[in-house]
């Protein structure tokens, strides 16, 4: 279906959104809210494209996707919770 | 089915649209995190609810399987979205950076009152030897 493909280029210009605030994020924990938003942005999109391309092994990426970028979100709160 | 899949992705569209809106439009980190993290999980249950409504409509072995495993991907975001996100929050606030415009910091008062009965109860022990 074509608004699969569409809704995934809607989240790639929301994605460069995101990035614009890492980009301009004036403390570390903006820049981080930043790649959480991209995080969660992508997994949706990879669910999006699995079901545009029919094929459901894109699903299971984004299910180990999901886990890991929550493991190395929670490192750098961590590492940001010390003092930088 | 076309039609509420149709429905399904445009809230899951907008929605996300709108928390990364509220990235670049907020003044604050904790407002960014407020919006971001709740439009973006809600935007992405929807979209996941219409590749569910998609796998079923295509029916037989492959469409069942892609929905069972967006359920559990969908899962897994629902579980280490708000947890991360409050992880960000909590390590901001440690870490010194203080809400915009903000008049009393009820968390950080709590905090400073903690310290303060911890340091206090080895001393009045230390007095009653």
């Amino acid at each position: 279906m074509t608004a699969f493909f569409a809704a995934g280029i809607a989240l790639l210009i929301f994605m460069l959104v995101a990035l614009i605030r890492i980009g301009l994020g004036p403390t570390v924990a903006d820049r981080l809210v930043g790649l959480d938003t991209i995080n969660t942005l992508i997994v949706a999109g990879m669910i999006i494209l699995g079901a545009a391309f029919d094929r459901s092994i894109y699903i299971d990426v984004a299910i180990v996707y999901a886990l890991l970028s929550f493991v190395g979100t929670l490192y750098i709160s961590k590492y940001l919770e010390e003092g930088i | 089915m076309n039609i509420l899949i149709y429905v399904l992705l445009s809230i899951g569209v907008l929605f996300n649209g709108l928390g990364s809106l509220a990235l670049l439009r907020f003044p604050d980190v904790y407002t960014r995190i407020h919006g971001a993290t709740k439009c973006t999980t809600f935007g992405s249950i929807f979209l996941s609810f219409g590749v569910v409504a998609y796998g079923f409509s295509q029916g037989g072995g492959g469409g069942l399987t892609m929905a069972i495993h967006t359920i559990l991907a969908l899962l897994a975001l629902l579980i280490t979205n708000p947890t991360g996100s409050h992880a960000i929050a909590r390590a901001a606030h440690r870490s010194g950076i203080t809400p915009k415009k903000a008049v009393v910091d009820r968390l950080q008062e709590k905090v400073a009152g903690k310290r303060v009965k911890k340091k206090e109860k080895p001393s009045e022990g230390g007095e009653r030897e």
